[in-house]
């Protein structure tokens, strides 16, 4: 095998295994278009990481994303308008003022379009151990988070009362979305990170019958469409992201013919 | 200096949008006392159990809660969205470790084993209920808080569960703070009533209360009489078209509730 295809097949096991569990809870929140949020304005990240001179891209993307967050929540304090409008007005509003605040860099090089659309098959030693130390945490902690997480998720109130630091706990889970945004960016690029938490996720929901299951699934889904993906770009050279994302969507829709297992629980 | 109750709130307001929705309320939970919450809707019922559990900010008013004592909580509405799958077993799992012996028999206690192995999206809303209290007491709480325990529950239903609350009261010694529509059924099974309507209107033993003008005046005289015949005494008289006159209306002066 050559090198460059085993290099993109361990980029894309290594970002599967921690947007499965964290794209189950992003769904079980309902959260899609947060997660889309969250890459958008990733693009910001990396063109401000850029100009203040921060090599690793990941601590200005996990910075402006967490900055996102908390600006939701600014606007929610402020406004009227349902979540919905808040987050498509950040969403496109941080990818437009991202895209802005790249051409005006003309000293630096950045490959826009592999950052918007990924660049899988280019992916190099160091991403490769970027990609793991950043999925690598975001899986610890939500380990560690777990429980708390998905009695939040079940009820809020229910778990402040039973002494869940809620405030804490969320704060670590946009934490966690903001580092598999960040892994996710080289492989499939921005404008496609949220079809891979959500679509295998979304596949998984029916063959679960328990949350831990559903994660479990949706990882097992996500890697078979990173692999399927990849032959699917090598066979008729179609852009590698996209061929990922195409294949969890067949997945997906695999799972809604098949027998009314998962629609029980 | 040390408070001998459970709950012990002073002067609680709170406001949204600059609207009153709670004024300057009073309430205390003793150990092993059960404390009833009544009032229409509005008044404040839910606002006043999240304020008490630090859900809520106070605009004024402080909550001490006694150290180390642990909350049982059952809240109002629960549903969990279909993209978690969920089994009823999972969910109350989720309330902590419990010995296998003692979850055993709590789950039967409140009547909800035969459903511990099906989703949560398929029990029924009083089924549901049963469930959230199953949970509540698996954490062997020294206070439960219950946010209407019995909506959802049929008429036969809710009496039992009423029952059921004073039997886990009488076994495990804890405290309850519960919210309630209607005071018929909650009747004999607590200690002290609070009649809220956004402040507090009348205080006491549930007796008291009933006879009280100002919780006849709340709930209208109809709700008042169907109460005393459910008692069968009558401390108030009728008027010939059945409206109930209470024995001392007319020199009460009844406090305004806008």
């Amino acid at each position: 095998m050559d090198e460059f295809i085993l290099y993109a097949l361990l980029a894309g096991l290594g970002v599967t295994v921690a947007a499965g569990p964290l794209g189950s809870f992003i769904l079980w929140r309902r959260m899609s278009f947060f997660g889309d949020t969250l890459a958008h304005a990733a693009l910001l990240g990396v063109a401000l990481g850029l100009l203040l001179g921060i090599t690793d891209l990941t601590v200005g993307v996990v910075i402006v994303c967490v900055g996102a967050a908390a600006f939701l929540v600014v606007l929610q304090n402020r406004t009227r308008l349902g979540n919905d409008a808040l987050l498509g007005i950040l969403s496109h509003g941080t990818l437009a003022v991202g895209l802005v605040v790249v051409s005006f860099m003309e000293n630096v090089q950045l490959d826009l379009i592999g950052f918007l659309f990924g660049d899988i098959l280019s992916v190099t030693t160091t991403d490769l151990a970027w990609i793991y130390a950043t999925s690598g945490i975001a899986i610890a902690i939500l380990f560690k988070i777990w429980r708390p997480l998905l009695s939040i998720t079940i009820h809020e109130d229910l778990a402040r009362a039973e002494g869940i630091q809620v405030t804490r706990i969320n704060l670590l889970f946009m934490i966690l979305i903001a580092l598999v945004v960040a892994a996710a960016m080289k492989v499939v690029g921005i404008l496609l990170i949220a079809a891979l938490l959500i679509v295998p996720a979304s596949a998984a929901r029916h063959y679960a019958r328990t949350p831990e299951q559903m994660a479990g699934m949706a990882v097992v889904i996500g890697t078979s469409s990173v692999v399927g993906g990849l032959m699917l770009s090598l066979a008729y050279d179609t852009p590698a992201g996209p061929s990922i994302v195409v294949i969890a969507l067949v997945l997906f829709l695999i799972s809604t013919l098949m027998p009314n297992v998962g629609r029980q629980v | 200096m040390a408070s001998d109750y459970l709950i012990d709130a002073k002067g609680i307001s709170v406001r949204a949008d600059g609207r009153s929705i709670i004024d300057n309320v009073d309430l205390t939970v003793a150990e092993g006392e059960i404390v009833t919450l009544i009032g229409p809707n509005g008044a404040g019922k839910t606002t006043l159990v999240k304020a008490v559990l630090g859900l809520r900010n106070l605009s004024s008013g402080s909550v001490s809660i006694k150290p180390g004592a642990v909350i049982g909580y059952m809240p109002q509405r629960l549903s969990v969205d279909t993209n978690l799958p969920l089994t009823v077993r999972r969910f109350i799992g989720l309330a902590g470790k419990a010995e296998k012996g003692k979850r055993q028999s709590v789950l039967e206690e409140v009547g909800v084993l035969p459903i511990v192995d099906s989703s949560i999206h398929d029990i029924s809303g009083g089924e549901m209920q049963r469930v959230l209290l199953a949970r509540a007491l698996l954490r062997d709480p020294d206070l439960l808080v219950l946010d209407e325990p019995a909506q959802a529950v049929d008429v036969n239903g809710q009496a039992e569960l009423y029952h059921l609350i004073s039997a886990i009261r009488e076994e495990r010694g804890c405290g309850v703070l519960m919210v309630s529509h209607d005071l018929h059924l909650v009747m004999s099974a607590t200690d002290k009533v609070l009649c809220l309507n956004n402040h507090l209107c009348c205080v006491g033993h549930p007796e008291a209360v009933s006879q009280d003008p100002n919780y006849v005046e709340l709930f209208g005289p109809q709700v008042a009489e169907s109460l005393a015949l459910y008692h069968h005494h009558h401390d108030h008289e009728h008027t010939v078209d059945g409206h109930v006159i209470p024995r001392h209306a007319q020199d009460h002066e009844g406090h305004d509730h806008g």
